[in-house]
């Protein structure tokens, strides 16, 4: 089966080269591979989200794009940038991996987004300070630039980092986990300020657990067990075929219209049954 | 009013003074990154490295500043490197090069007996046999410190705050990384003989902390830390001074109560704003009910 993703044909010139070109790659950390053959391409201007159980390899598929993750075999390849170099990523990184107790404020960790771009001196140029406004007023936050990072909601602390990555002005956002932990109007506003960045032409890659309100919202779904077992619209991988490959669980899919619902059985089953099926988990 | 002018009477007073103030602050500036990279216990493990090349330039007849030099910049990246991996047991790793160092120091001592004397300074700091060469290392060391911080401070910030992700950012790391190991192995060897290897983690450590009590904000910690660290190690000689009690552990001690006084006023003012929040809620709650009546 060809794992090379076909360009979306709405969207996409099927000359244009891919952003980002995972080539048959098996990477992982010290000498362990987390991903075994994979084949991946992402597009300028695309917005994709990677699924797939615990322990599947989503981080590490970002970590292979950011040159992170050990390479054992294959390539990372930008082909469209200038020199085939990386291209400018903005990386934010999952919140439970943030020291909280560390004392920064809001406009401290955006203006780190600069940090290796805005002059020798220890504080902020008048543009990247004009520059960070904006970027807080766009996103809402405006009003907390002065407070520290433990003191905001998950919402806000998810736009900060957000700002972060976006104050380098990146061709690519990554984003692990974006909305974990999140409530459902934050997991919303996430969305859809991310689905405006990607409409101003950023391509935007996230990983998520989350398949009914977050990876069912989105253009391109990649299903990820150490491989990938499939990717397309929501539309095309939400099968319990491919779902069952990718989490090793039977899962149920309900269609309604435009609506697509996603469980495994073990969940949407009674307890009773529960003896039964449990022999035929990943079967 | 003469009494506390008396002891500048003494140049070896006065220039300890000095010494202590900006050991003290240097300390204190540093610990701000030791502190926030949560590495406050390698601080005392590095001191306790630089021992063992302390004794060894000694007994080889070089400069205790370049032996020691060299081996605690040897060290402090060794140890850096380890404690910024994510891997199991690098604490431990850690524990036996800084003992072994200082083992390694103890019985270079015990085979050559006539240096304990000197080492007893090394241990616990002799601010009376500060020279004027001391004076001048420790001046240099605090300028090329706070001249490095002052060009790499955004560097520095990122790569304390997330190491793993600053280098996305075009964060020179690997250089930051060797730079901070240079610093903290500067001012170690330039604390020693001040300090004492076995007080330095505690003039690193508590202004850090006091500063973190006292404000949010990095670049305030920065400052702050550091003028309490210089506090402490001139009001410490000072009293060092007046009760004939060892300087290194003056200075120390006057930081803790200055630790103990502050960590209590900052859990009493939340206290005391946690009791307003919650009679202020209550008052809240009085009103809806009353609301009710109307």
């Amino acid at each position: 089966m060809s794992l090379r993703m076909a360009p979306l044909a709405d969207r996409l010139d099927s000359s244009e080269r891919p952003l980002v070109e995972l080539d048959d790659i098996a990477c992982g950390y010290d000498g362990r591979p987390v991903l075994e053959r994979l084949a991946l391409a992402l597009y300028p201007g695309q917005f994709a989200g990677i699924v797939g159980p615990s322990g599947s390899g989503k981080t590490t598929v970002l970590r292979a794009i950011l040159g992170l993750a050990d390479l054992y075999h294959g390539a990372v390849r930008f082909p469209s940038t200038e020199n085939a170099r990386r291209p400018r990523i903005g990386y934010v990184p999952q919140l439970e991996t943030i020291d909280w107790s560390f004392p920064v404020t809001v406009e401290q960790v955006v203006l780190m987004g600069l940090a290796a771009e805005s002059g020798p001196f220890p504080w902020a140029r008048r543009a990247d300070r004009r520059r960070m406004q904006e970027l807080l007023e766009r996103l809402g936050i405006a009003e907390c630039a002065k407070r520290h990072i433990r003191d905001l909601s998950g919402g806000q602390q998810q736009r900060a980092f957000l700002a972060r990555a976006l104050i380098r002005s990146p061709q690519l956002l990554l984003l692990d986990e974006p909305t974990s932990g999140a409530d459902i109007k934050t997991r919303h506003e996430v969305l859809h300020l991310l689905h405006d960045l990607n409409r101003e032409g950023i391509a935007v890659l996230l990983t998520t657990h989350d398949l009914n309100s977050v990876a069912a919202h989105l253009p391109w779904v990649i299903c990820l067990n150490k491989r990938i077992v499939a990717q397309g619209t929501p539309d095309d991988v939400f099968t319990p075929e491919i779902l069952g490959r990718t989490y090793g669980a039977e899962m149920i899919v309900v269609r309604q219209g435009d609506l697509i619902l996603v469980s495994d059985r073990l969940a949407a089953t009674r307890t009773e049954e529960f003896d039964g099926r449990a022999e035929n988990v990943g079967a | 009013m003469g009494f506390l002018l008396e002891p500048f009477r003494y140049e070896f007073f006065t220039r300890g003074l000095v010494a202590a103030t900006m050991v003290g602050g240097l300390c204190g500036l540093v610990g701000v990154y030791i502190v926030l990279r949560r590495m406050s216990y390698i601080g005392h493990g590095l001191s306790h490295a630089v021992f063992g090349g302390a004794v060894a330039s000694y007994v080889m007849g070089v400069s205790f500043y370049v032996g020691a030099g060299i081996w605690g910049f040897a060290a402090a990246l060794l140890i850096n490197g380890l404690s910024r991996r994510r891997q199991i047991g690098a604490d431990a790793a850690i524990g036996i090069i800084t003992t072994a160092s200082f083992a390694f120091g103890v019985a270079l001592i015990s085979q050559y007996r006539r240096f304990t004397r000197n080492f007893d300074a090394a241990l616990f700091g002799n601010i009376l046999g500060v020279t004027n060469q001391d004076l001048v290392v420790v001046a240099a060391v605090s300028l090329v410190t706070v001249v490095l911080i002052f060009l790499l401070y955004k560097q520095l910030l990122f790569t304390t705050f997330d190491p793993e992700v600053a280098p996305i950012y075009g964060v020179r790391s690997g250089l930051t990384e060797t730079v901070f190991s240079l610093m903290l192995a500067g001012t170690i060897i330039a604390s020693m003989q001040v300090m004492g290897v076995t007080l330095i983690a505690a003039a690193i450590v508590i202004p850090a902390i006091v500063a973190r009590l006292l404000t949010d904000s990095f670049s305030t910690m920065l400052w702050l830390a550091t003028l309490v660290g210089a506090l402490c190690g001139l009001f410490g000689i000072y009293l060092s001074y007046f009760m004939d009690v060892s300087s290194g552990a003056t200075i120390v001690l006057v930081a803790s109560a200055l630790f103990v006084v502050v960590y209590g006023a900052v859990s009493l003012r939340r206290r005391l704003s946690g009791r307003a929040a919650r009679q202020e809620a209550a008052a809240g709650r009085a009103r809806s009910i009353a609301g009710l009546f109307d």
